[in-house]
C-alpha cells in the first residue's frame, strides 16, 4: 500500500494535462470578458479603483509580451468587475440595513 | 385533534397580528419623509455623544476629542485657510469683464446666503450647490468656469461661508416631487456601500465618529458640510465638498464619480437638511 501510493500520484501526474503559457489568444479572450464586466460596473456607477487598475496592468504586460502575466491581470479584473457589480446590485436593498430610523 | 385545531388557529391569529402591526412600519419606512429622517439624524448623535454641545458637531474630529480641540483653538488664531479667505474677498469683489460681479448672481449680494445652499431648483428639477451656481455665474458672464475641487472655487466658498458664519443652516425641501426624490437619492447615496472597501459614506461617518482611522479622528455626519470648504493638512491646501466627495470615494477604492454629478448634489442636499439648525462654521481646518 504503502508502495502505491507514490506510484499512482506519478500515474495522476503523467496523466494531467501539461501546464501551458497563456498565449496572445487567451489573454485577448480573458481581456474582452474583463473589459465587458468592467464596463457593466462603470454602467451602475459602482466602478472599482482596483479593477480600472488591473485592466491597465494587464495591458502593460501584453505589451511588453508578457502573455500569463497580462493573462492573470484580466481574469483578476474580470473578478474585481463582477464583485463590484454584485456590491451594485445587492446594495440596492442592503443599503437600507445601515439607515438612521 | 381539538387541542391541535386550537393551536394552529391560536399560531394563525398570532401571525396575522404580527402582520398587521409590521405592514404600517414598512410603508412608514418606504414613505419620503425628511422631517422625520432629520430628527432621527439629529437623535441618533445627540444620543452617541450626549456630552458633546449640540453646534460643536460642526467642527468634526474637534468635537470627539479635547486634546485635538485644544490644539484646533490655538491653530485659529493663525488659521491654514486665511490666505484662501483673503484671496476669496478679492476674487469675489473683482468684477467681470463684462462690468458685472459675482454679487449680481446671488440673493442679498451673495453675502450671508451659504447656509441657503444647496437649494432644489424648481424650473431644473435638481438640486444647485453652492458651487455650481458661482460656475454657472461665471459662464452667464463670460467667464471660464472654475475647477470644482480647489484653489479658486475654494477660495470663492471659502469667503462666501466666512459671510455666514454662525447662522443655522437653512435648507428648504419644497413641496415637489422631484425634491422630496433627490433627498431621497442623497440618502440612498450616503448609506450605500461602495468601492473594494465596501465602505459607505455611513461606514466612517455614522457607525465610527470619534474612532481612528488610521492616524485621523473620523468626524460625525452631523453637520459635516457645515464647515466646507475646509483647508486639510493632508492635502496641503484647501478643498471643496466636492474635492471631499471624490476623496471618500477614492479613499474606498470606489472610482469617483464626475463633480457636480446628480449624486454628489443629492447627497449633499441630503447632509445639509439633516444639519438644519447647526451653525455655519466655514472655512474650516481639518488635519
Amino acid at each position: 500500500m504503502k508502495r502505491s501510493l507514490p506510484l499512482v500520484m506519478l500515474l495522476a501526474l503523467s496523466l494531467a494535462p501539461p501546464v501551458r503559457a497563456a498565449t496572445e489568444a487567451d489573454y485577448k479572450t480573458a481581456y474582452a470578458a474583463a473589459e465587458a464586466a468592467s464596463r457593466e460596473a462603470a454602467g451602475l456607477r459602482h466602478q472599482w479603483t482596483t479593477t480600472v487598475s488591473t485592466l491597465a496592468a494587464a495591458r502593460k504586460a501584453a505589451d511588453g509580451g508578457d502573455f500569463d502575466r497580462a493573462f492573470a491581470a484580466a481574469k483578476e479584473a474580470e473578478a474585481l468587475a463582477k464583485a463590484s457589480i454584485f456590491q451594485a446590485t445587492s446594495e440596492k436593498e442592503a443599503w437600507k440595513a445601515m439607515e438612521i430610523r | 385533534m381539538k387541542r391541535r385545531a386550537t393551536i394552529l388557529l391560536g399560531s394563525a391569529f398570532v401571525a396575522l397580528a404580527a402582520l398587521a402591526f409590521a405592514s404600517p412600519r414598512v410603508v412608514a419606512a418606504d414613505k419620503i419623509d425628511p422631517v422625520a429622517d432629520a430628527r432621527a439624524f439629529e437623535n441618533f448623535f445627540f444620543q452617541k455623544f450626549p456630552n458633546v454641545k449640540h453646534e460643536d458637531f460642526v467642527n468634526g474630529p474637534y468635537s470627539m476629542n479635547g486634546d485635538m480641540k485644544r490644539q484646533w483653538q490655538e491653530k485659529e488664531e493663525f488659521p491654514p485657510y486665511e490666505f484662501a479667505l483673503d484671496a476669496g474677498k478679492e476674487m469675489f469683489s473683482t468684477p467681470f469683464k463684462n462690468g458685472k460681479s459675482y454679487a449680481d448672481c446671488f440673493p442679498n449680494g451673495g453675502i450671508g446666503i451659504r447656509q441657503n445652499y444647496p437649494y432644489f431648483d424648481e424650473k431644473e428639477g435638481k438640486v444647485v450647490t453652492l458651487e455650481l451656481a458661482l460656475n454657472r455665474c461665471r459662464e452667464a458672464n463670460g467667464e471660464a468656469p472654475y475647477s470644482y475641487v480647489k484653489d479658486e472655487m475654494a477660495s470663492l466658498t471659502a469667503y462666501m461661508a466666512f459671510t455666514s458664519r454662525g447662522k443655522p443652516m437653512d435648507i428648504k425641501i419644497p413641496d415637489d416631487p422631484r425634491a422630496l426624490a433627490a433627498f431621497d437619492n442623497g440618502k440612498r447615496y450616503f448609506y450605500t456601500r461602495r468601492g473594494q472597501m465596501n465602505f459607505s459614506c455611513a461606514s466612517c461617518h455614522v457607525q465610527s465618529p470619534g474612532e481612528r482611522i488610521r492616524a485621523e479622528i473620523l468626524a460625525p455626519a452631523l453637520g459635516i458640510l457645515n464647515a466646507m470648504p475646509i483647508y486639510r493638512s493632508e492635502w496641503s491646501g484647501m478643498g471643496t465638498t466636492s474635492r471631499r466627495f471624490i476623496t471618500c470615494n477614492s479613499q474606498t477604492r470606489a472610482v469617483p464619480l464626475e463633480p457636480q454629478a446628480d449624486e454628489y448634489r443629492d447627497v449633499e442636499y441630503f447632509l445639509s437638511y439633516v444639519a438644519n439648525g447647526l451653525p455655519i462654521s466655514g472655512p474650516g481646518a481639518r488635519p
